[in-house]
């Protein structure tokens, strides 16, 4: 009985991750419809500068209850940095093109950007955990927890529901979704389609780096997290559909639960889990669960 | 001839005498010998196996180099170069698919040329790459690939291994927990789902069994390597409550592992036991190592190095150069050229001149040489495998500062009772009862 607890608790932390790194990805892919391969390195430069700013306002003598306001920091400064000179100096010329284009373009960028972590941070590993080990343990059932990764699952659900509002409630949301429906029309209608993209690929950013900078406490941050996360998020996205929020979360929930389940109850397929969820989705639904088929315009 | 000439005789005999005196020392090189020696370096230099294992091994590798090749290595290997003969060092990176790593050995053998490769950090690599040294007959030595298959499923002719497999880190560990828990009840494992992973908790697991068959094994885990998350896996060894928990994680691996079980007192609850956590030792921000755990260092490395001259300069010139005594992987990689080196000149001193390839092959097996951290003796795989002691303690406390830790407990296991004698398969050896093992 215990076991069910473990396995839910478990499931729904590594879900809340799931969620928070493939939010961003899903996002920019059904407001672009770029597949953006540079995510994961969105979310390593989150991870590092996140790392990189806690230690100095740590190191500056700063209490620990305030790093969290850092990470927050960090994430935005690179969503804010990154983000629009990615979109405006690379992306905006190739929308038009073959999606296969989009793809090798930003997996060019993933690896110049990889490059320019190791430049910047070099290769020694950051372990910045105070943050994480500042907000102590709680029990459940017989079973000490962290408290950090339920403050993840809370970001996440936070996160989920600012773009969900911000699609739903708000003009710019509005607006986004018209130049979703259709690019062409929205344009001739008088909407900055450009200005809307920048701003929609810039969110996305924002959202990569946020998974980043609140999983560095959590981690060594080593060069290759990069690597690692774009590869689950990809097959997150997959599974949810790629373009939709809800999908995202639904894709995460599920993944999160068969691989805590595949932990506790048959370790030998914990790998297993992920993928034959993807490989069983995709087959029945090969646009995901909450996916749709495009129509292709001539 | 006139006295005038015959008295200009003597000293023209000398200047020419002279000059060929001069001329026989810059030609200190033996004949046949290459203008430079060329050594492929293989280690991680990018992704997550770089920080805490493949740049400590460049580092090594290139700090002795540089000695090497000015004269100022302490002897026995004072000579410069190799025989007299420069070194130049072609670094490469082990990042990448096993396939990637073959094309790349290829590339270093055919377009750079080199005349030997030393390195590999990674199980998956070493066994792959064996064959086709052999195939392009190129001298190559592995550094730190732990997994005991190489020279047990096969042999090699142009392929050795200057330090012990993970038979010794598994094997050696579970006497030091069979030592300090004479009553173990509960063992359980998490370690990485690759050969590396896979082979040191079969020794493990096997060695405990073998000795004391009523324990159970409670659970064993199996992350995928650079998983990066391990809650639930943490869950599941709290829930268990093994009385000792064995883990052959590395890297980032390690530390995130440690970093996500610290706070949730998985060390107060179990006795966990690391056999590489000396990677712990690398400096970074935040690095800690958790007291009250068993800490390995893959042999008698990190704290637990011997006192000999080549240890006290190879150590305090890293210290100088990087601020911290080396872990395992530089002294590793410098075993490996120091052997290949003791090869050279081996084989040099048989012929008197520069040898072939084979000739230094022939020279290192079952070669006995000074490495970096004490005595290698090529014994096993048909002399051309290294067997090592080992040692454990359980860690006290860590200096941040000084990136070092004090450990009590220490327990050292000499090389006959962690290494299986000549021609005994590591597995067959544990199954049988360690016939022949001198253990305390």
């Amino acid at each position: 009985m215990e076991r069910l607890v473990y396995i839910a608790v478990d499931g729904v932390i590594f879900a809340s991750w799931l969620f928070l790194v493939s939010l961003g990805l899903t996002f920019i892919y059904g407001v672009l419809r770029v597949l953006n391969v540079a995510h994961g390195s969105l979310y390593a430069l989150g991870a590092y500068m996140g790392s990189s700013l806690v230690l100095l306002f740590l190191r500056a003598g700063y209490p620990t209850a305030l790093s969290y306001l850092v990470l927050l920091g960090a994430a935005l400064l690179i969503g804010l940095t990154v983000g629009p000179f990615l979109e405006r100096v690379f992306l905006r010329r190739i929308y038009l093109k073959e999606e296969v284009l989009v793809l090798l373009l930003t997996f060019a960028i993933s690896l110049m950007l990889e490059d320019v972590i190791k430049l910047v941070w070099g290769v020694e590993p950051y372990l910045v955990n105070a943050p994480y080990l500042a907000l102590g343990q709680v029990k459940v059932a017989g079973v000490a927890y962290a408290v950090y990764p339920f403050l993840l699952t809370g970001i996440a659900v936070a996160a989920g529901t600012l773009v969900w509002a911000t699609m739903a409630r708000t003009r710019f949301g509005r607006l986004v979704v018209s130049v979703i429906e259709d690019r062409e029309i929205s344009a001739a209608s008088g909407v900055n389609v450009p200005l809307v993209f920048t701003f929609a690929f810039t969110l996305g950013a924002i959202l990569a780096a946020l998974g980043g900078a609140f999983t560095a406490p959590m981690i060594s941050v080593v060069p290759g997290v990069a690597v690692e996360v774009i590869v689950l998020a990809f097959a997150v996205a997959a599974i949810g559909g790629l373009g939709s929020i809800e999908g995202a979360a639904i894709g995460a929930l599920l993944v999160g639960l068969l691989r805590a389940a595949a932990v506790h109850l048959a370790p030998e397929l914990d790998l297993l889990a992920i993928y034959a969820v993807m490989a069983l989705v995709l087959l029945v639904r090969p646009y995901g669960l909450f996916g749709r088929a495009e129509v292709r315009r001539i | 001839m006139s006295r005038r000439s015959s008295a200009l005789m003597i000293p023209l005999l000398l200047a020419v005498a002279g000059s060929l005196l001069a001329v026989d020392q810059t030609s200190a090189q033996p004949p046949g010998a290459p203008k430079e020696l060329k050594i492929g370096v293989v280690s991680f230099l990018s992704g997550p196996g770089a920080p805490h294992s493949g740049i400590p091994t460049r580092q090594g590798a290139e700090l002795l180099i540089e000695a090497l090749n000015a004269g100022q290595v302490p002897p026995p290997h004072d000579k410069r170069g190799i025989g007299g003969v420069p070194i130049k060092a072609v670094y490469t990176d082990e990042a990448g698919p096993v396939d990637r790593q073959v094309t790349e050995f290829r590339r270093l053998v055919l377009d750079e040329k080199v005349n030997l490769v030393v390195g590999y950090i990674s199980s998956a690599n070493c066994p792959a790459i064996a064959p086709v040294a052999d195939e392009l007959r190129t001298l190559t030595v592995f550094s730190i690939c732990g997994t005991q298959r190489v020279f047990e499923d096969a042999e090699y002719k142009y392929v050795f291994r200057t330090r012990a497999h993970q038979i010794i880190d598994a094997l050696g560990i579970a006497r030091y927990v069979l030592a300090v828990k004479p009553d173990l009840k509960t063992i359980a494992g998490i370690n990485q789902d690759y050969a590396w992973g896979r082979d040191s908790w079969a020794t493990f697991s096997d060695t405990i069994l073998q000795v004391k068959p009523d324990v159970r094994v409670v659970d064993a885990l199996w992350p995928k390597l650079f998983a990066g998350d391990y809650s639930a896996e943490i869950t599941k060894l709290l829930a268990a409550k093994p009385a000792v928990i064995f883990s052959s994680l590395w890297g980032g691996d390690l530390e995130t592992f440690v970093a996500q079980a610290t706070p949730r007192g998985l060390f107060d609850q179990s006795l966990v036991v690391f056999t590489v956590a000396d990677n712990l030792l690398v400096p970074g921000p935040g690095r800690f190592v958790p007291t009250r755990t068993v800490f390995g260092a893959r042999g008698l490395y990190g704290p637990l190095t011997p006192d000999t001259p080549l240890s006290r300069w190879f150590g305090g010139e890293f210290r100088k150069r990087h601020g911290y005594f080396p872990i395992h992987d530089p002294f590793n990689v410098a075993a490996s050229i120091l052997g290949a080196k003791a090869a050279f000149e081996k084989a040099l001193a048989a012929t008197g001149r520069w040898p072939t390839v084979e000739e230094v092959v022939k020279a290192f097996a079952h070669l006995e040489y000074e490495g970096a951290a004490g005595p290698i003796k090529m014994t096993l795989g048909k002399g051309h495998q290294a067997v090592e002691p080992v040692g454990f303690g359980i860690v006290k406390s860590f200096d941040p500062a000084t990136h070092e830790v004090t450990l009590e407990q220490v327990k050292t296991f000499r090389v006959e009772c962690v290494n299986p004698p000549a021609g005994v398969k590591s597995v067959d050896w544990i199954r049988q009862g360690f016939p022949g093992a001198v253990c305390p």
